[in-house]
């Protein structure tokens, strides 16, 4: 079996990941109410931490990083594909909208 | 069904006893759970990308002046926190530890339930300063009111539509995991709390507050989850707590982005 009860699990390693998420959260709100960047730049940044955040919650807190490499794989990949997908085919055809000037 | 449990050896199917082994080393639960989340995972990602194509072809507001950023931060602290006294709990379920399993729920359960008010009470200051979807204005005191939050719905009705609209289905999710915690920790025990809560939500809530309405979620929570608790009822093991853990944490997950991407992006400067 391997599961969340089989493998070298030490608590400390999750009061290091949640403070690690408590300090990133609290970066992200100095460079948000700051405004250190410009606007583009602050969406990149903020969404660059949000994923090391979801990173950090999906492989210790949820586990994934412990499960077997083809469930980790097959799980991270089909999401993003559809991720993917859903940023190249979304966004063109919202833009339709404003191209073709419906209201 | 195959048994996580089971040698990865056992796949002679023509023994009585063996299983093939399960492909992703994971009890079935699990793996469904996993699936469940992939799928919901892009209910989210399509809100957001809807919020995100509003936020670019629109002239955003900044409507978040510095007391909703601290109480977002707050509420970010919440989730992150439970997330741990979740770990928590599933540590507890593998050593058997009863006790300490339900401890650790109710924590988290606590800091859920902090988020939900907390939010609930965000919303409540946004929608009698002005800030209403579009076709609730008719419909509410809001419509009358007047100033910065009022301009921006009538002038950028997508604000409203889209934050609420992200924002409310992330809530629904986080009713959904307190309540879910609450049957996995408590089983029938936690039913007449949940009615308890929500006849006198109902009662408390002033009928002009959109919570008044909203609380009926835990009247639909109280039925399925009865229906669910007398139909199979069973006694929760140390699996179940690592998959309703897997549920929770995915909430904590998603509001990573939603905090970012609907708060910090949209911060008015005093």
């Amino acid at each position: 079996m391997h599961d969340a009860a089989t493998h070298d699990d030490s608590k400390g390693q999750y009061f290091w990941v949640w403070g690690a998420l408590l300090a990133l959260t609290a970066i992200e709100v100095v460079l948000g109410y700051k405004q250190v960047f410009s606007p583009v730049r602050m969406l990149e940044v903020l969404l660059v931490l949000s994923i090391i955040k979801s990173a950090l919650i999906i492989g210790y807190f949820m586990h994934l990083k412990f499960e077997r490499a083809i469930m980790r794989w097959m799980l991270v990949i089909s999401v993003t594909a559809c991720f993917v997908i859903m940023y190249f085919f979304f966004f063109p055809d919202a833009g339709r909208i404003v191209t073709l000037g419906v209201k | 069904m195959a048994d996580a449990s089971m040698p990865h050896d056992a796949v002679g199917h023509g023994l009585p006893g063996a299983y093939e082994a399960p492909l992703f080393g994971a009890y079935s639960k699990k793996v469904g759970m996993w699936l469940f989340l992939a799928s919901d995972s892009l209910t989210f990602g399509a809100l957001l990308f809807a919020f995100s194509y509003n936020r670019i072809y629109t002239t955003w507001p900044t409507p978040f002046h510095v007391q909703s950023i601290i109480n977002s931060t707050i509420m970010t602290a919440c989730l992150l926190s439970s997330s741990l006294t979740m770990v928590m709990a599933v540590f507890a379920a593998q050593r058997h530890d009863r006790a300490w399993t339900r401890n650790w729920l109710l924590a988290t359960m606590a800091f859920g339930t902090a988020f939900i008010v907390l939010h609930g009470m965000e919303w409540s200051k946004l929608i009698s300063e002005g800030l209403t979807i579009p076709w609730f204005l008719k419909l509410s005191t809001a419509g009358t009111a007047t100033g910065e939050m009022a301009d921006i719905s009538k002038n950028t009705p997508q604000f409203p539509a889209t934050f609420f609209g992200l924002t409310a289905m992330h809530m629904l999710h986080v009713t959904i995991g307190v309540i879910y915690l609450g049957v996995i920790a408590f089983r029938k025990w936690f039913l007449p709390v949940l009615g308890v809560l929500w006849i006198v939500g109902f009662a408390l809530i002033p009928s002009d507050n959109v919570f008044h309405w909203g609380i009926h979620v835990l009247l639909i929570g109280l039925i399925v989850a009865s229906i669910i608790l007398f139909l199979k009822p069973k006694d929760y093991d140390a699996q179940d707590v690592e998959v309703s853990g897997l549920y929770w944490h995915f909430v904590d997950l998603v509001w990573m982005f939603i905090f970012p991407l609907v708060y910090l992006l949209s911060t008015k400067i005093a």
